[in-house]
């Protein structure tokens, strides 16, 4: 498989999303794992990160759900397919930027990557749109007992997987949820929110990870600890949280319902007039207004089947996907133009908003 | 500390402090201005606490006599500067000050998640093996050559079933 027959072809983000995607877009798990004995990537020499490189690669191409997979190393990469391969999640920023030696195994349906030689010698990650953490642990815990039967993996009985960071230390596993919260961001809970969550043990934060802003009204739910639990229970305990956030997220919905629905129809009839009719988006106002049209959908102002165009926009809006779409590159002014006018054909034919159906319940 | 009011990152005055209570753990950092934000302290949306532990507790005067990973050159300064260890062996050589750390940044400090069969009974399969032929060149040299005949039937059976777990 090519790396432009990849981008040609759909994400799991992109196009699987049904009704069970309101709330939690996509679930993700990656596993870090290093071999035992090697020094980590980022101590390693360049001839010691290649000799990894092939042990590696060798492994993870042979494990059955990689079998037909991009196999790609970096420096072959470039720039705007490292961002479309960040933009659709499959790849981290640290490794767009990494030195020789790295490289990254995408399978054919862009549910599964394995970085190699990102901060640990193996970053394993399954990704499933929907809430669907239990099934995204099946598939990964199978790759990665599939991988360790001929890969020696660094471990230690008292301290687990042995990662370069010792905040991955333990299970080495990182799994997250996420998540668009706009009822809870409109009525200024989201700072409420994440103190919470925080203290429950858990991360949030905005759509591309650290660091990043959450325009959109995206958030990504992860565990912030690693080690002294086990997976089940990081799972578990990660879960209920995202349970209670979801509940959460509804009330805030219905209140806003109640309290003035003629405000929030409004700010949702507005997006989808500025989609329309506008002629220059930046990024973070077009997440924000395809955010209220997506609010619309889930309320029922829209059919329930617009969710995935949304959802596919929410990708195909980031700078990568627009550059890569209208074959160039181009500054963030022009973007914003190919951005608007590109929305623009993308709602001229895009139903009419009904707030006729949507009930007081705020749930359809 | 002679100074508590410093930041943990800089030697500037603390003016944020933070106190976070996660699993029944108070965690508490102490933070300049310009650090608070610089870590995203004050934007809840890009804010990991155990990151910013991790930092500041790599902040305290190293113990004298530097620390070195023998397996890799590995030193306590290069941790400070990097965050991340050299190599698998690195967990060994600086024990010491890894176990208050782990202490603040996780639920425990021992693993209870999954283990790595595979790759454990191989590891073990091999030491049984070496075991074993160093008991044979033993009982050789020592005349116990009944020893050394039952020693030779026992490597060969486990050579013989890779797979399976050694005998007790």
């Amino acid at each position: 498989m090519t790396i432009a027959s990849l981008i040609a072809s759909p994400s799991e983000l992109t196009d699987a999303a049904s009704n069970k995607t309101a709330i939690v877009l996509m679930t993700r798990i990656r596993l870090a794992r290093n071999l035992a004995s090697q020094p980590f990537p980022g101590w390693a020499k360049p001839a010691q990160r290649t000799h990894v490189a092939e042990i590696c690669s060798a492994a993870v191409a042979s494990a059955s759900p990689l079998k037909r997979s991009l196999k790609v190393t970096v420096d072959q990469l470039g720039e705007l397919e490292k961002q479309i391969l960040v933009e659709r999640h499959l790849i981290s920023r640290e490794l767009s930027g990494s030195k020789q030696g790295s490289s990254v195994i995408i399978s054919k349906d862009q549910t599964v990557s394995v970085m190699v030689n990102e901060e640990d010698h193996l970053r394993i990650q399954v990704l499933r749109a929907g809430f669907q953490l239990k099934k995204t642990w099946n598939v990964i815990n199978e790759l990665d007992t599939a991988l360790e039967a001929s890969l020696d993996y660094a471990f230690s009985p008292t301290l687990g997987y042995l990662t370069a960071c010792p905040t991955n230390l333990g299970t080495g596993m990182r799994a997250s949820a996420m998540m668009h919260l706009p009822a809870l961001v409109i009525s200024s809970q989201m700072e409420k929110v994440v103190r919470a969550v925080n203290q429950l043990g858990m991360v949030v934060r905005g759509l591309f990870g650290e660091g990043s802003d959450a325009s959109g009204s995206i958030f990504q739910i992860s565990n912030q600890t690693t080690l002294g639990e086990s997976e089940e229970g990081i799972l578990k305990r990660l879960t209920s949280v995202l349970q209670s956030i979801i509940e959460h997220e509804l009330n805030a919905r219905e209140k806003l319902l109640e309290a003035d629905s003629g405000k929030l129809f409004d700010k949702i009839g507005r997006a989808y007039g500025i989609m329309q009719n506008s002629h220059l988006l930046n990024s973070s106002e077009a997440m924000n207004l395809l955010s209220l049209i997506r609010l619309g959908i889930d309320l029922g102002a829209f059919p329930d089947a617009n969710r995935s165009t949304i959802d596919r926009l929410f990708i195909e809006a980031q700078p990568g996907h627009l550059q890569h779409a209208q074959k160039g590159e181009f500054d963030p002014a022009q973007r914003d133009l190919l951005r608007a006018a590109y929305l623009r054909s993308e709602f001229a034919n895009f139903v009419h908003p009904d707030f006729s159906l949507i009930n007081a319940s705020g749930k359809n | 500390m002679a100074n508590p009011l410093k930041c943990d990152l800089c030697d500037k005055p603390a003016t944020v402090h933070l106190t976070q209570i996660v699993s029944n753990k108070v965690h508490k950092v102490d933070l300049c201005e310009a650090c608070a934000q610089a870590k995203g302290v004050t934007d809840p949306s890009g804010f990991s606490l155990s990151d910013l532990l991790l930092k500041a507790s790599l902040n305290p005067e190293p113990a004298p006599g530097a620390i070195r990973c023998e397996s890799c050159g590995f030193t306590q300064g290069d941790f400070k500067k990097h965050g991340r260890f050299g190599c698998p062996a690195c967990y060994d050589a600086f024990k010491g000050m890894l176990e208050p750390m782990l202490d603040g940044m996780h639920k425990g400090t021992k693993h209870t998640g999954k283990v790595p069969q595979a790759a454990l009974a191989r590891q073990s399969l091999h030491e049984r093996l070496s075991k074993l032929e160093l008991d044979l060149s033993d009982a050789i040299k020592t005349e116990r050559y009944e020893d050394a005949a039952r020693t030779r039937d026992e490597i060969s059976q486990v050579k013989q079933a890779p797979h399976q777990s050694p005998p007790r």
